[in-house]
């Protein structure tokens, strides 16, 4: 086996697992309102300067260890934006509940430029970094070359699965689950069996907004820096994940994160690095028209 | 209905300003709060609490004000979402035969006063009147969202650059061979994408304009990358508007034998983009009119019931697709032209972003709408430079309370209506 194909490898799955964790908040969003939520990838970015200050004000007041360090900051950051995912629904989506189709996805533009600019005259247009938190790697010999893989890799990974896995259990077996889940089937219904739509709808823009924000630490943990900017096309990535998964579907959103992530490192480390972003967004195009239903989706069938 | 006589109660206000206060310190606290520095951060206490204070008070009048009989109305009246089109009685003649004529004849007139600077600001503006008919045709009329329009505008606008430098056309060949490049990039784009769901269009759009921009970011042998292309300046018959001849031509001002003025570039260019602007508001005037126009509205307000009439859906929203597309392809030919040159910055998300805020500012398929909002959005930032950074904020926030507060736009799109004919209802009546 090739090294280079190898570390593709490792790094398509991190960089996919992230992906996966932000492509649930789309597809919660879509399969319970029928809307994308186009500031999701700003409420990442969003997440992600909450990291580098959690981490900032936990080391200046002395935490040094890494587990103290990680476990504050994720909880800091998953709050938190999980507050903003909760006002940016009650200010900007819930009044138009009964609007013109467009409305929401326009209203949902206006939050993400506003998020953008919001963040940048807070914090300065420059590109923001944290330390490198875990040092060291493992180092495998493949062949003529090496696959390494960093610590922070393996971190990356394993939390990513754990949200994954505690979303799960949260839709599957808790009650909570149970009403999204009634809410996503047929909302009118729901709320005749007592169910209250409203917050429901509520808590799955916080659900989504806090798999942002795990995604926002890890991400940032592994690259190291970021910009106001960082939303967008991280953005758009994790929307074709959740199209390429199915929208609607959760294990689909994380399937099409895995996918998705392979795939561009493999484009990216034995094709062409400078248009790995064309051939997520091309990948993303070809997946609309052919199979708009993704992996693990239902045809949309529209009634009357 | 609630009853007018409900006393006003101040203690559910309180709470709810508290509440909204809570919410905007855990919102705002960390972000507006804590800057970062390096690896450190600063404090701006004073920051959040002019920010929470603002959302404190904020929240506390509006809730008063909720409650009060106006506010009842106010609140009700975002329940209903009202019809898209206001009838207007027959035989109605609008105000606008007088304003028409009038607008026309001080765009005649203005150049002789105008300065350069103010040439060049209102050329900006009439390019994203162009624009903005475009998309307004796209997102007003046929209701397809599509937030790539900037990749049509940077095939135009490309189209002269790389025409020019590749194929030696100039600003005359480039005009309609842009239009019918964007228009055929639409077609291929729209033909596929346009039989899916709605809300998918606006994905695939945002995506094939951020290929387009990234593809004319890194083919460097081509395009030029960052660095972009050079622009030829236009001609009139073959006349330079230059002080000297470039290629072996003759400038205008010897030809005709007037003084030079540098000025001439811009007013030829003002001219021309006029009369663009002029032929495309007739033209989408007539196309509202027309049996492809109906189509367009009748299918953004209900798909379902156009398709089982048996309109062919995939077609009639290509038209608008591709009409819109060519609009922004012209645009892109002036606004290279105006520029002299040309490079990917100028066709960010943020671009599309602007035109479409014009769009919904202007109301969905209101024209006179969309020219008024589209010299709003583009000369109020020249005159509002110390504002500059705070530019896409407004936007956004501009963006969302539209869609809460008038989701039709300012200006209500209103027809005449029809009254039939006196044999027709005679021949009704006797049946």
């Amino acid at each position: 086996m090739d090294g280079i194909f190898l570390q593709q490898m490792v790094n398509g799955l991190t960089l996919g697992s992230v992906y996966g964790l932000i492509a649930i908040g789309y597809t919660m969003v879509y399969g319970i309102i029928g809307m994308i939520n186009f500031a999701h990838g700003d409420v990442y970015m969003i997440s992600a300067y909450l990291a580098a200050i959690g981490l900032a004000v936990l080391s200046f007041f002395g935490v040094e260890s890494f587990p103290f360090l990680i476990l504050g900051t994720l909880i800091f950051t998953i709050v938190v934006t999980g507050v903003y995912g909760f006002v940016i629904e009650r200010v900007a989506y819930k009044p138009l509940r009964n609007s013109t189709r467009l409305a929401p996805l326009i209203s949902a533009i206006g939050i993400s430029l506003i998020l953008q600019n919001y963040a940048q005259i807070a914090q300065g247009p420059r590109q923001q970094g944290v330390p490198t938190l875990l040092e060291g790697a493992m180092r495998f010999d493949v062949g003529s070359g090496f696959v390494q893989i960093t610590y922070t890799k393996i971190f990356i990974l394993i939390a990513a699965f754990v949200g994954m896995g505690v979303l799960t259990y949260i839709i599957k077996y808790t009650k909570l689950g149970r009403m999204c889940r009634a809410t996503q089937q047929d909302r009118k219904m729901a709320s005749i069996l007592g169910i209250n739509t409203d917050r429901v709808i509520s808590y799955v823009f916080v659900i989504g907004a806090a798999m942002a924000a795990l995604a926002g630490v890890l991400i940032t943990m592994n690259y190291g820096t970021f910009d106001f900017f960082a939303g967008f096309v991280i953005g758009i990535k994790a929307f074709t994940a959740a199209v390429l998964g199915g929208i609607g579907s959760l294990p689909g959103a994380m399937l099409g994160g895995l996918i998705l992530g392979v795939a561009e490192s493999q484009f990216s480390g034995l094709i062409n690095s400078d248009y790995k972003d064309v051939f997520s967004f091309g990948l993303l195009v070809v997946i609309l028209i052919f199979r708009p239903q993704g992996l693990l989706g239902r045809p949309l069938v529209a009634k009357v | 209905m609630s009853a007018p006589t409900k006393p006003i109660d101040i203690k559910q206000s309180l709470v709810d300003a508290v509440i909204a206060g809570l919410l905007a310190l855990i919102v705002f606290g960390p972000i507006v709060g804590i800057v970062l520095d390096g690896y450190g951060f600063n404090l701006q206490p004073g920051r959040v609490a002019v920010l929470v204070g603002v959302v404190v008070v904020g929240r506390f009048f509006m809730s008063l004000f909720l409650q009060t009989p106006k506010g009842v109305a106010i609140a009700q009246s975002f329940e209903s979402s009202g019809s898209g089109v206001h009838v207007l009685p027959p035989g109605y003649k609008t105000r606008l035969r007088f304003i028409i004529p009038l607008m026309i004849l001080i765009a005649v007139i203005f150049p002789i006063f105008a300065d350069k600077y103010v040439l060049t600001v209102v050329i900006l503006g009439l390019i994203y009147v162009l624009l903005g008919l475009g998309l307004n045709i796209v997102v007003g009329l046929a209701g397809l969202l599509d937030l790539g329009y900037v990749a049509f505008y940077a095939i135009g606008a490309y189209g002269l650059a790389l025409g020019y430098q590749y194929l030696g056309l100039g600003f005359w060949s480039a005009l309609p061979l842009a239009a019918i490049a964007a228009a055929l990039a639409g077609c291929i784009l729209g033909f596929p994408v346009l039989r899916m769901h709605g809300d998918y269009l606006a994905i695939v759009t945002l995506g094939f304009g951020e290929i387009i921009r990234l593809v004319l970011n890194n083919w460097l042998s081509f395009t030029g990358g960052p660095n972009g292309v050079a622009v030829p300046a236009p001609t009139f018959f073959g006349l330079e508007f230059g002080r000297r001849a470039k290629d072996g031509g003759i400038p205008i001002h010897e030809y005709f034998g007037f003084e030079y003025n540098p000025d001439l570039k811009f007013i030829f260019i003002y001219t021309v983009l006029f009369l663009v602007v002029l032929a495309v508001l007739y033209v989408k005037h007539r196309l509202t009119r027309m049996p492809v126009g109906r189509a367009w509205e009748a299918l953004r307000e209900d798909e379902i019931a156009c398709r089982s009439m048996g309109l062919n859906h995939v077609l009639v929203k290509l038209s608008a697709f591709t009409i819109g597309a060519s609009t922004a392809g012209l645009a892109g030919v002036f606004f290279a032209s105006y520029q002299g040159f040309v490079n990917p910055t100028s066709f960010t998300f943020f671009e599309s972003a602007l035109i479409l805020a014009i769009v919904v500012l202007g109301g969905m398929g209101s024209t006179v709408g969309v020219v008024i909002a589209a010299f709003v959005l583009t000369v109020a930032p020249e005159l509002l430079r110390s504002f500059a950074e705070y530019r896409v904020l407004l936007f956004g926030i501009l963006m969302v309370l539209m869609m809460i507060w008038r989701p039709r736009g300012l200006i209500r799109i209103s027809r005449t209506g029809v009254q039939p004919r006196k044999g027709v209802l005679a021949n009704v009546e006797g049946a």
